[in-house]
């Protein structure tokens, strides 16, 4: 499987030999507007290289969905830096935010990943053809994996909860993005469901080369990645 | 309504209209209508017919019947005119304005309609020869006054009649001049008290054949009362020895003014000077809302009369636009007999 | 528990003002559109009726000759015969530009009309004074007003018995004023009749029996009244979508509330019982609100529908509004109704509500695809039956039923014919975002289409009234510069001085041309025949619809004459056919001329047939042709010379602009109407895209994440709202036409007795198109402006919350 996968893999161009530090956050604070303001996150501070797979655990309300969050830039920090691919995060408005979804990271939640109005192909798609990145065969390969060629006609409503984050999972590399953010993604799921999609993530993601970093509570998932951040009261323990 | 006071202006307050007049042989009023002159002539058949140059006018026939069924019944067949100038015109412009009264009354009920029309267009008028007089369908017709057909209608009765009179014409007062005050008002009156009279009657309950006697009167004048005069009560009794008695009582703020004419068997009128004809009332009944006197005492000493007279139905109260008391009475005591009461304003 | 539901009820609405101000506010506005046009049908039905009673119509029978006026001679017969009857002439006295209907009564078989039988009429006249020379005029102090400055004329009395524009009076009197000696009209048949009297056909054949109404007027203004109703309704029906909108979304957003009372113990039938309570208290707020906004809308709008009743259908209508129970009734009895309505499907989701689950997201596809099939169905078939009603039935009801079919059938298809559009839009998308803003579109179909429907309905009603109106305006400007050739208008005070203004005019003017008519009768409806002298200015100008070759000298040679559009199509008489005008005088028809604005049947034919048909035609008015720089000099001339009044000349520039005057103020009322449902339609798509927010956000929430920015969505979401209106205005647009066609071609023929042609004004659709935009724009912006500011946090909530 794995030499499959690697006879499969492309080399994106040049990043071979860039600096290895695909995310790196400093010092970030984060502290949400509200009656008893009080910082989610306090001067974190961690990396992640390229191809890298980290897992962030924590308690609840510890912040780890909040970091995912600010390294995805889908909100904004309010102290420190946090870098993607070279580029720093304090330095982008609204649009250079909404720039590096498109084109340098993916996201999956833990429900309602999808494009309720377009069926699973269109979702399936969206996000590579957003990014202009669309490799029609290596869509369809996922699409395979991920057991979901029966159901491209049908809409988001349709699937059960473990095939709607697999068209998610899908949907996220079907760009090959530098790096993938999964926020307990098959937190929703029951056992074995979420067994089987996270070992069918954990393959496609060593696939396309893409580094990990993902949100969960669950030691058992976090001990199969190559490395592990406890978060605790908005530090790294 | 106004049409209302129209007419009881023109019926009962002729008094205040035509208070200005100084008529002492002048024949006119100040709004130029003819008054009554004594001395002068009647004419017939003539003056049958209408006198547009007067006031007012009427035709006015009362009829005591009984039917098959022994019942007592009695009608009223009246045509008045009325002129609001005194001439005549063509068409719609016609002074002159009629109105018709018809009652029909038994011991039970009484039964009565009203027509008005204009003059000139020949929806009611008078014919003096032969003799037709009409208003609408209503019409007392035929070739000469002493043989006529009487016919009526309301919206639930009717009638239809055949009178023939076999004696003369009756001139009330000074030879058919009748004074009405003692301030000298007065009219022409004359009267045909004789009518044998058959015919049907149609009720509610079905047609009924009747005979009896009929009395016509005669009366035109330009100001039959006076000023004070509020309203009068008058009798046409025929006794059941032939005679007849016409008597009136004129009541007036200054004392009441009574006249009468007594008709012998023989058809001998003698007018009844002022005082001559009496009559008290003995009970009243309450009518339409007022205490009208259905019950009388009626006395002429001089002629050993001394009478009751009584309503057949003391509920005759013609509700018409200008509302009065008619219906038949039976008389008893020192006569006897039947005849018509009218009495006006109470 | 009750009270603590009660309170959580209450603190919805006080943390959601706008919500509460715009469920009040619609209901409100639905309200009063509807009140405000009860509130003139019932006043103006209420001055009917009153008229009825006083000029003694109202349910009255009435005997009719066919062949013109009843003989005096044929009264007396039929009230010798028995039959209680009373005689009626009806004319129209005109004087010095103004006027006035005359009726002309016997006071004494009359004594029933309230102006004579009032308990006050005893003191405000003497019967012999009505009866005698020079007689009494009855009228309303509005119309003694403006009698009193008229010259020989009876002394007035003033009553509130009579209705307004009428002069109520002995017959007498009024043969003479309007010059129709030994005329009679009409019989009225008094109530009661005496026992036994011999049928109508042994004493007067040739009069008909019939229940008076106001003739055809009754027809006529029904249809005036049907017209205000629909539009009363169409505004109400598009003020409920609003609340529907408003409903759903308050229960929508309450959901989580109502679960939590319910598992604190709540049961479901009382939750369900305080949520109708809480509905008709608003309900009832909302319609006082509307019935006093419907008030005063009714008082602005009323005096112009008073115009146009008088001035289009000839009948009384009065100007001052009266507050009447049973239109407060109805009214608030329209609003509760129109919220139970409005909220059934929400109420129903409530009671359908499950304890525990949580709702899934909408299943709007399959769903969607039902029931666009379905109502598809419908309107098609609603749309074939307004056809077949107008292939099967004639006349107004018909119609109205291709209308309302039209109108209904159109909104039902607004949906899946958008949907359709949609669909195959979607395949020209060859971008992920294009691809995506179609799909969404069609998402968004359902919950708007209520909207889309009212704006549709809105747009149409604009677009064919708007047509009908300009249409009718253009015909009208036209015609009346055919109609109005000459130059100066002069009115003489009586025939003598009109004879000598002729004789001093002729030498120094191009033409004088007298305007001579005579009132005849035809078929129980008066007929003002002109005669007039034969000249350029009528063979050049006078708009004719259909004639026969020749058809000006037969007018001129006194052997044809011409008809207005109104009598060809009442009495169905064109070219070919004969006119009978007395039962002495037949002509054959010449020409039909179009006749706008005027109730009555007119003929034309040459002077001295006129003159030898009637006796005493009055030769007061003359149409003067000079030159159009010697008016001014000339009429100053005239006004001193014969000592006229100012109102006397008026000059062909004046004249037109008070016709078009006239004219304008007839449509204020339709104008105002139609504004309105378009601003009620704006505001039902703002409110309808207010709910949709809570829904909207599952479906933006991911393509925002997959990098696109708030901004852009916004954008989106205003050109989603742009385009939906766009593409509603353009289906509005045949839907319009159509509509135009119906009340130009149908209603019109049916209502005025008048065919107009129809003219297209692209530059108004335009407008309305930019009119459309800008209210979806407008109600676009405000929810994409709360998405612009949306804090992403609330974004990233649609990913982890349960809703």
């Amino acid at each position: 499987m794995l030499c499959f996968g690697i006879g499969r893999q492309i080399p994106r161009g040049g990043q071979e030999w860039q600096v290895p530090v695909l995310l790196d956050i400093r010092n970030v604070t984060k502290t949400y507007d509200g009656a008893n303001a009080r910082p989610v996150l306090r001067d974190v501070s961690m990396t992640l290289n390229r191809g890298q797979t980290v897992a962030l655990t924590g308690e609840s309300g510890s912040g780890k969905s909040t970091l995912l969050h600010l390294s995805a830039g889908l909100d904004a920090f309010d102290g420190g830096e946090i870098t993607v691919d070279g580029t720093a995060l304090s330095s982008l408005d609204d649009t250079g935010r909404a720039a590096l979804r498109r084109d340098t990271v993916a996201v999956v939640f833990q429900q309602f990943n999808l494009i309720p109005s377009l069926t699973v192909a269109q979702n399936l798609s969206f996000h590579a053809r957003m990014a202009g990145r669309l490799d029609t065969a290596w869509l369809q390969e996922l699409t395979g994996r991920l057991g979901l060629a029966d159901l491209t006609d049908r809409y988001p409503e349709h699937l059960s909860g473990g095939q709607q984050q697999r068209v998610a999972i899908g949907r996220a590399l079907a760009g090959r993005p530098a790096l993938l953010l999964a926020d307990e993604p098959t937190g929703n799921l029951d056992e074995t469901a979420s067994g089987a999609v996270l070992d069918l993530m954990l393959d496609l993601v060593a696939l396309s080369g893409t580094a990990l970093f993902l949100v969960t509570h669950s030691r058992q998932i976090a001990d199969r990645l190559d490395r592990h951040v406890h978060l605790s009261g908005g530090k790294i323990a | 309504m106004p049409v209302k006071a129209l007419l009881i202006a023109v019926l009962m307050a002729l008094g205040t209209l035509t208070q200005a007049q100084g008529f002492a042989g002048l024949g006119t009023d100040a709004d130029g209508f003819a008054t009554p002159q004594r001395g002068t002539d009647l004419q017939f058949p003539r003056d049958h017919g209408p006198h547009p140059d007067f006031r007012i006018e009427w035709w006015y026939l009362t009829a005591t019947l009984t039917g098959e069924d022994g019942v007592d019944y009695g009608i009223q067949w009246t045509l008045f005119r009325s002129a609001l100038a005194p001439t005549e015109a063509e068409g719609w412009q016609s002074p002159q304005v009629w109105m018709g009264h018809a009652g029909l009354t038994t011991p039970t009920q009484h039964y009565f309609a009203e027509r008005l029309a204009r003059g000139g267009i020949g929806q009611a008028g008078v014919t003096a020869h032969p003799f037709d007089a009409w208003i609408d369908d209503w019409q007392m017709a035929g070739d000469d006054l002493s043989d006529l057909r009487l016919v009526a209608r309301g919206d639930v009765f009717s009638y239809d009649l055949r009178m023939q009179a076999d004696g003369a014409l009756i001139r009330h007062g000074d030879n058919g001049y009748s004074v009405k005050s003692e301030a000298g008002q007065a009219s022409y009156y004359y009267s045909q008290p004789a009518y044998q009279i058959d015919g049907v009657l149609h009720l509610p309950d079905g047609p009924v054949r009747v005979t009896g006697d009929g009395w016509l009167d005669r009366e035109w004048s330009s100001q039959p009362l006076a000023e004070d005069q509020t309203g009068w009560d008058w009798f046409s009794l025929s006794f059941d020895d032939g005679e007849r008695l016409m008597g009136f009582i004129l009541r007036g703020a200054q004392g009441d003014f009574t006249s009468g004419t007594w008709i012998a068997a023989d058809g001998t009128a003698t007018a009844l000077p002022h005082g001559a004809f009496q009559a008290d009332p003995l009970g009243t009944t309450e009518v339409a809302g007022r205490q009208v006197p259905t019950r009388w005492r009626v006395y002429v000493p001089e002629r050993g009369l001394d009478a009751q007279v009584m309503a057949l139905n003391p509920n005759s109260w013609m509700g018409t636009a200008f509302a009065y008391w008619e219906g038949p009475v039976s008389v008893t005591g020192s006569h006897t007999g039947r005849g018509y009461l009218e009495m006006t304003g109470y | 528990m009750t009270r603590m539901a009660l309170l959580a009820f209450w603190s919805h609405w006080r943390r959601h003002p706008v919500q509460f101000f715009t469920l009040i506010a619609g209901l409100a506005l639905a309200t009063a559109l509807w009140s405000a046009v009860q509130a003139i049908n019932a006043e103006a039905r209420a001055s009917y009726a009153q008229a009825a009673v006083q000029l003694g119509v109202d349910g009255t029978e009435i005997l009719t000759a066919l062949d013109g006026p009843i003989a005096v001679s044929q009264y007396v017969a039929l009230r010798r015969a028995g039959w209680q009857v009373s005689p009626v002439l009806d004319g129209t006295l005109r004087r010095e530009g103004q006027s006035f209907r005359v009726l002309g009564v016997d006071l004494l078989s009359s004594a029933d009309l309230p102006a004579f039988a009032a308990p006050e009429a005893a003191q405000n006249f003497q019967a012999a004074d009505v009866l005698t020379p020079p007689g009494r005029l009855f009228a309303s102090p509005e119309t003694a007003a403006s009698l009193a400055h008229l010259p020989d004329l009876p002394p007035i009395i003033e009553t509130a018995n009579v209705p307004p524009d009428v002069v109520l009076t002995d017959i007498g009197i009024a043969e003479q004023l309007l010059n129709r000696s030994g005329q009679i009209d009409r019989l009225r048949v008094m109530p009661v009749q005496s026992a036994g009297i011999p049928p109508l056909a042994d004493i007067a054949p040739n009069l008909r029996r019939s229940t008076q109404t106001s003739g055809e007027t009754d027809r006529l203004t029904d249809s005036f009244h049907l017209n205000l109703t629909a539009f009363g309704l169409l505004a109400f029906a598009v003020g409920l979508f609003i609340v529907h909108g408003t409903v759903g979304l308050s229960f929508e957003q309450r959901r989580a509330m109502f679960r939590t009372l319910r598992a604190l113990g709540l049961p479901l039938r009382r939750l369900t019982v305080l949520a109708v309570a809480e509905l008709m208290i608003f309900a009832v707020i909302a319609g006082l609100l509307g019935l006093a906004a419907g008030y005063t809308i009714a008082g602005a709008l009323l005096p112009d529908v008073s115009t146009t009743l008088r001035g289009l259908y000839g009948v009384p209508a009065a100007n001052t509004l009266h507050l009447r129970p049973e239109w407060v009734a109805s009214g608030l009895g329209m609003a509760i109704l129109g919220t139970g309505l409005a909220s059934v499907q929400a109420l129903w989701r409530l009671w359908r509500m499950p304890l525990l689950a949580a709702p899934g997201l909408q299943s709007w596809a399959a769903g969607a695809r039902r029931t666009n099939r379905i109502m598809a169905v419908i309107g098609i078939a609603l749309f074939l039956a307004g056809v077949v009603a107008m292939v099967l039935f004639d006349g107004l009801v018909a119609g109205f039923a291709l209308l309302a079919g039209m109108m209904l059938g159109a909104a039902l298809i607004l949906a899946p014919i958008l949907s359709l559009i949609l669909r195959l839009g979607a395949r020209t998308a060859n971008g992920p975002i294009s691809e995506w803003i179609w799909a969404d579109l069609r998402a968004q179909l359902p919950g708007v289409s209520l909207a889309l429907m009212a704006l549709l309905l809105a747009l149409a009603a604009n677009i064919g009234v708007g047509t009908m109106v300009s249409s009718f305006r253009l015909t009208f400007t036209g015609w009346l510069d055919q109609r109005l050739a000459s130059e100066l208008y002069v009115t003489a005070r009586d025939d003598a001085q009109g004879a000598a203004i002729e004789d001093w005019l002729t030498p120094q003017v191009d033409a004088v041309l007298p305007i001579r008519s005579f009132e005849f009768s035809h078929a129980g409806t008066p007929l003002f025949v002109y005669g007039i002298r034969d000249h350029a200015t009528y063979r050049d100008n006078w708009p004719l619809l259909a004639y026969t070759p020749d058809v000006w000298d037969m007018v001129a040679s006194g052997t044809g004459v011409l008809i207005n559009e109104q009598l060809a199509r009442r009495s169905q008489i064109w070219p070919g056919d004969t006119l009978t005008i007395s039962p002495k005088w037949s002509l054959p028809v010449a020409g039909v001329y179009s006749d706008y604005g005027n109730p009555t049947g007119q003929a034309i034919v040459s002077l001295d047939a006129l003159l030898s048909h009637a006796r005493d035609v009055p030769n007061r008015r003359f149409g003067i042709r000079v030159a159009p720089d010697r008016v001014r000099a000339l009429s100053q001339e005239l006004q001193t010379r014969f000592d006229l009044p100012s109102t006397a000349l008026i000059n062909q520039a004046g004249l037109k602009a008070r016709s078009m005057e006239v004219f304008d103020k007839t449509f204020v009322v339709t104008g105002a109407l139609n504004l309105l449902t378009l601003g009620v339609a704006g505001f039902a798509i703002l409110t309808s895209l207010l709910t949709l927010w809570s829904l909207r956000l599952p479906q933006l929430a991911p393509v925002w994440a997959l990098g696109m920015t708030r901004s852009q969505l916004a954008r989106l979401e205003v050109v989603r709202s742009l385009a939906l209106a766009a593409l509603t205005a353009l289906i509005a647009l045949p839907l319009g036409l159509g509509l135009a066609w119906v009340l130009l071609a149908v209603i019109n023929v049916e209502a005025f007795g008048w065919r107009l042609p129809m003219y297209l004004f692209p530059l108004d659709w335009l407008r309305l198109f930019l009119l459309a935009l800008l209210a979806a724009g407008l109600a676009a912006v405000i929810p994409a402006r709360r998405l612009y500011r949306l804090p992403p946090s609330d974004l990233l909530k649609v990913f982890a919350d349960a809703r």
